[in-house]
């Protein structure tokens, strides 16, 4: 159990992490060694002070101690360069030892830059997920290791690879250019987007580790909203995931099991969640230029107010969609608006939708294609095809719940089959 | 995704092959781990296994289950071990694999793991 006083110091370390980070780089410059030494400072923090409780300035103390072992580190690196090369030190000595406990002045743009430092678009995306966890997150690697169901040397190995190429590539510690703001802004909510997915598609006990993440990636977007509040796409993003995660407690049985949204049990969904997403969204459309987040918020939105499946607004989810495949067109999003249009049209408009997809050879061999349509073949009461379908997809998905889902459908669908066989057979 | 690599070869041959070989063959496997664990796409903890003809296999006759020495399988490709690799996809996957040397003299099966989570039905 965690007690509370650990609950409120890793709060406060996580919350703190960045803003140590960027005063040590903005200091001392090596992003790479600073990342290490705050990194250690926080793991000694969290041991430290739910013992002897949290410093008077937690800041502060941070601070010091990392630029301590900062400074540490350059010098002893110094001391050999200077062994090797029998060569004069490179920097001043004083410079280096300076007592960080003078004026670090408190940038707040510094989590941002370092957001976008970590999530820089020549890094590759697990790296980005890891370097935007530990440096701008505070969580450690042993936290992130366990969220991601990897040994904890692959991802020191994607952070320390990720940390040589911001290095090598000379990548200032500064906000991106003006020009490129909007692109970059784009790659960081991009990454943020897929701790939470990564988090929230986790289901049952053994995931908790990973559906931790959720809970982390709205923090941060939060933190995004407070350094952006008039980006129409991050109060999108933030609102969609608030929209999402009011859902988290009715999607899964104990046995971890999915329920589909239609069946969800409504008065699990988070009302507080709710209403701060849909209020969110709802500024941001009236305010701010278009983007596929708010509009899949909206989409969100409009599932989560409805109070019973059946009073679901799928004319305007309908739209929703036909909005959103115009500004990001995407195979995803046509296999959802069939869904839509099935609702609305019914079933066989959203199959002849659907067979507009199985030219498309990267689409014809995913299993949500085939998922989709076996729903859609159900509705329509072609019940032998709906369970081929149900039945391929099954093979193909990865995911154990969604396989022994489609496999229930399935069998649901032949267990139907044989009663009303029985039944003709006794008449 | 995570991918199972699972690694076939024929122990016959490769006894056959002269020192010099088999020396530069397991020179260039471990280089190949080495380089795909740094990039973090290779997890660390793969599995070497024993040679086949010490296996035992437990099989269900009349219900029971029963023990017998072997496969003893004549097949002149034995599973031989396994790693697991953390990609994007599987192209990237199968990629990364056609640089190990198991898989220019015999084969690797690259078989994605299921996901104990699941997605928004």
């Amino acid at each position: 159990m965690r007690t509370q006083a650990k609950v409120g110091a890793e709060d406060l370390l996580r919350q703190l992490a960045p803003q140590v980070l960027g005063s040590l780089v903005r200091r001392y410059g090596h992003f790479d060694l600073a990342e290490d030494a705050v990194q250690e400072a926080l793991l000694g923090a969290a041991l430290r002070w739910p013992e002897v409780g949290i410093p008077e300035n937690p800041r502060g103390w941070l601070i010091t101690v990392a630029a301590r072992r900062l400074t540490d580190t350059l010098r002893s690196d110094q001391a050999r360069r200077r062994r090797e090369e029998r060569a004069a030190a490179m920097a001043p000595p004083d410079e280096l030892v300076a007592s960080p406990r003078d004026e670090y002045p408190m940038a707040e743009d510094d989590t941002l830059t370092l957001l976008f430092l970590s999530a820089h678009p020549s890094l590759s995306p697990a790296s980005q997920l890891a370097l935007t966890l530990r440096a701008v997150g505070g969580l450690t690697t042993a936290e992130i290791a366990r969220a991601f169901l990897v040994p904890e040397a692959t991802i020191a190995q994607r952070i320390s690879r990720a940390k040589q190429s911001i290095k090598a590539s000379g990548i200032p510690f500064e906000l991106p250019p003006k020009p490129e703001r909007a692109d970059r802004l784009q790659v960081v909510l991009h990454v943020l987007y897929l701790v939470f997915n990564e988090g929230y598609t986790a289901t049952v006990g053994a995931d908790l580790q990973r559906s931790d993440l959720t809970a982390e990636a709205i923090r941060l977007t939060r933190e995004v909203r407070r350094l952006l509040p008039d980006d129409g796409e991050v109060a999108g993003l933030l609102a969609l995931m608030l929209l999402t995660d009011a859902r988290r407690a009715a999607r899964a049985r104990e046995d971890g099991s999915l329920v589909p949204l239609e069946e969800q049990d409504r008065a699990l969904w988070n009302k507080r969640h709710i209403e701060e997403g849909t209020a969110l969204v709802t500024e941001a459309l009236s305010t701010a230029s278009l983007g596929p987040y708010q509009l899949q918020a909206a989409i969100a939105a409009v599932h989560d107010e409805a109070a019973r499946a059946a009073d679901t607004d799928w004319p305007q989810i309908l739209t929703l969609y036909e909005m959103l495949e115009r500004i990001s067109p995407n195979p995803m999003v046509t296999l959802n608006r069939a869904v839509a249009l099935a609702m609305v049209q019914g079933p066989r408009a959203g199959l002849d939708l659907l067979s507009t997809l199985d030219a498309d050879h990267h689409v014809a061999e995913h299993h949500r294609l085939e998922a989709v349509r076996a729903h859609l073949l159900e509705m329509a009461g072609d019940h032998e095809a709906a369970r081929a379908s149900y039945r391929t997809a099954a093979r193909r998905t990865t995911s154990l719940p969604e396989r022994r889902y489609l496999e229930s459908r399935a069998a649901r669908l032949l267990e139907r089959a044989r009663t009303s066989t029985a039944r003709k057979g006794r008449s | 995704m995570k991918y199972v690599a699972l690694v076939y070869t024929n122990p016959g041959a490769f006894e056959a092959m002269p020192q010099a070989e088999r020396d530069a063959f397991m020179r260039e496997a471990d280089a190949y781990l080495k380089e795909y664990q740094e990039s973090g796409e290779l997890l660390e903890g793969g599995i070497a296994l024993a040679d086949a003809s010490t296996s035992k296999t437990v099989r269900g006759r009349n219900g029971l289950p029963a023990v017998t020495d072997g496969p003893f399988a004549e097949a002149k490709e034995q599973l031989a071990g396994f790693y697991v690799l953390d990609t994007e996809t599987l192209e990237r996957a199968t990629e990364i694999v056609a640089h190990d040397p198991a898989a220019r003299v015999w084969a690797v099966e690259v078989r994605p793991v299921m996901d104990q989570a699941g997605p928004e039905m």
